[in-house]
């Protein structure tokens, strides 16, 4: 009688205590115990870097509004004031806008930017309640004087001390090209607060991947970090 | 003239303390059935969720037990939508046609009362005897009867109101499978009618009261009538319900709502309630014609308390039942549904209810009652081969290509 045995099964499901009724869900709780850790490539609210020096990253090349496929970056860029530059080279971003309700945090604007100027941080949760919340300008999205980012009022940080430091995976990736030579090669400037980001290790390193992908991996020269 | 507004059937010798039970029963019935149906989602959400190694509500009030709360003030005050070329005043009509059969179908089920032979189901209420139920009137099963198939109209018209293309074949399916499990249905029931003698639920509730067999198998028409009708209810109840295995109604994945796709705010509410009132009332009407309703022992404290905590005990049990089904069972492909119905539940069901008609007249003419079932049983299975040959036949020239007869 297959179909009694099926009945068996649901009802097992429902003790708790034993090894089939295990509950796999992880609830999402805000304010019992600490946040899960978040994974090394989740696609969180964007920030607009600064160099060591407190100058800006941008430089109002609007690469990152061309290639957005969802067209929710606006850019203007403007030429520096010779007497107070804003960014270390010619232009500067005058206007940065975001517009979270449109935004589907692909990354590929991270990947698009010449001077690593906007990344990813891991902050995700920002539930705004007004549309005008949604727009995010420059000066909410320019980390401060510490390099940390700027929190809005509808925002939910309490994890900040041990995200702070996470910037998009993509940036801090082994290699550009794919090319297993870059791995280990630090190829990015440093941030204000934060310095020169370690490299990712590299596929060769990571030991703990699952066998039979490890495998896979030694003959196949993906650069992009590892699976963590 | 004020005698003729508290007295419309003119049976005289109505006071004030009548129609206060009357009143009282009414607000109380209502009121129940409301917390039951919340109660009965938030059962269902959560023992399914338990049976998927999921949590379930979890987040209004205690075990999230006033999700239902939240998701209908959330219901209330969504836009209703009327779609462009929905039929409005069918549109609009429909998701009463579901709710008010739902609630109809209660009064008659008796949710408590001592049966007792010197009692007889009665209680004390406001100093006069009464039953603990809103009406029991002389034909209750054909008023259950009728009211299922009043919300078949519900669904179908709904589906067919819509002006659009899934809910009208959800509709369609609806009308085809509940018309064909309504005559499983009623068959097994008309078994305990004719075991019981009385259509008035309140009978057959009291028929089944009495001691039992050996001491520990009660007096009921599970019993009584030999499990095939219990089991051939319960399957055509679900069907009646649409519920799974049976929600071809529904069917998320082909139809995407069924029949209620075009509905949002209340309207679907409605459905919504009208779903879930109808497998309390349904496992209510089980329990009523099968299981004795309220009926069984009593132990300390008041007597009447306990005719309540049975009932809702076994209804408990079938809740839980439509449940499990739903968690454990995947749908049924149409044909296969109808198979089920016609060529299964409906001969069966037919074969059965003719066997105890056989045994009961067998009893009371004194004939050889061995005999009788013998005979019954050969009957059933010679039916039962002549069945099988048609239906064989039937396919073998629908394969040829040919017309049956020809």
């Amino acid at each position: 009688m297959g179909y009694l045995e099926g009945f068996a099964v649901t009802f097992k499901k429902m003790f708790k205590g034993t090894r089939s009724g295990k509950t796999v869900t992880v609830p999402y709780v805000k304010d019992a115990g600490p946040k899960r850790e978040k994974a090394v490539r989740l696609h969180g609210r964007h920030v607009l870097n600064r160099y060591e020096d407190g100058m800006e990253k941008c430089i109002g090349c609007e690469l990152c509004a061309g290639v957005c496929p969802a067209k929710c970056i606006y850019v203007r860029g403007a030429d520096n004031p010779p007497e107070d530059p804003v960014s270390p080279g010619e232009r500067y971003g005058y206007v940065y806008e975001i517009n979270y309700l449109r935004c589907i945090h692909c990354d590929l604007c991270v990947e698009a930017c010449p001077t690593e100027a906007i990344t990813e941080s891991k902050l995700f949760e920002f539930s705004f309640t007004d549309r005008q919340d949604a727009i995010y300008t420059k000066e909410e999205l320019v980390v401060g004087d510490d390099g940390r980012p700027k929190q809005l009022p509808w925002e939910d940080w309490s994890d900040i001390d041990e995200v702070a430091h996470l910037s998009s995976a993509w940036v801090r990736a082994t290699a550009p090209s794919g090319s297993a030579d870059f791995v280990g090669v630090v190829g990015w400037s440093g941030e204000l607060g934060f310095g020169v980001k370690p490299p990712e290790a590299g596929q060769k390193a990571e030991d703990p991947a699952p066998p039979a992908e490890a495998a896979a991996d030694d003959h196949d020269d993906h650069g992009h970090g590892g699976h963590h | 003239m004020n005698l003729l507004a508290l007295d419309p059937l003119l049976s005289g010798h109505i006071d004030w303390g009548i129609v206060g039970i009357v009143v009282l029963k009414v607000v109380i019935t209502f009121a129940l059935v409301l917390v039951a149906v919340m109660l009965m989602i938030w059962f269902e959400r959560k023992v399914h969720a338990d049976m998927s190694n999921r949590l379930g509500p979890n987040r209004a009030g205690p075990f999230g037990i006033l999700q239902t709360l939240a998701d209908g003030t959330k219901f209330f005050f969504k836009e209703d939508l009327i779609p462009d070329r929905a039929d409005r005043f069918v549109f609009r009509l429909a998701p009463f046609l579901s709710v008010v059969p739902a609630f109809l179908t209660v009064a008659v089920v008796p949710i408590g009362g001592v049966f007792t032979p010197e009692k007889g189901g009665q209680v004390e209420l406001l100093g006069k005897q009464t039953l603990f139920q809103l009406a029991d009137p002389p034909i209750g099963v054909l008023l259950v009867l009728a009211c299922s198939s009043i919300a078949v109209y519900g669904v179908m018209l709904a589906g067919w109101s819509s002006g659009s293309k899934y809910p009208l074949l959800g509709s369609v399916r609806a009308s085809a499978q509940m018309v064909s499990y309504e005559a499983a249905l009623g068959l097994s029931v008309v078994t305990v009618v004719m075991l019981t003698g009385s259509l008035s639920t309140h009978d057959i509730v009291m028929n089944q009261a009495g001691e039992g067999f050996l001491g520990f198998i009660p007096d009921w028409n599970v019993v009584v009538t030999g499990v095939v009708p219990f089991v051939i209810f319960i399957i055509a109840a679900t069907a009646e319900l649409n519920r799974p295995p049976f929600d071809l109604v529904e069917a998320e994945q082909e139809l995407v709502g069924g029949f209620h796709t075009e509905y949002s705010s209340i309207r679907f509410a409605l459905f919504y309630l009208a779903e879930f009132m109808n497998v309390v009332t349904m496992s209510a009407i089980i329990v009523t014609l099968f299981l004795g309703g309220p009926a069984g022992p009593t132990f300390f404290g008041p007597d009447w308390i306990w005719g309540p905590i049975w009932f809702l005990l076994k209804i408990l049990v079938f809740c839980f039942m439509f449940v499990w089904f739903r968690a454990t069972l995947p749908r049924f492909r149409y044909d296969q549904l109808m198979d089920l119905g016609w060529k299964v539940l409906i001969p069966l069901a037919l074969g059965w209810l003719l066997l105890l008609a056989s045994i009961n007249i067998a009893r009371d003419e004194d004939w050889n009652l061995p005999l009788v079932v013998a005979i019954g049983f050969a009957v059933m299975i010679l039916g039962y081969v002549g069945l099988v040959a048609a239906v064989r036949t039937a396919r073998h020239h629908r394969e040829m290509g040919t017309e049956v007869g020809s």
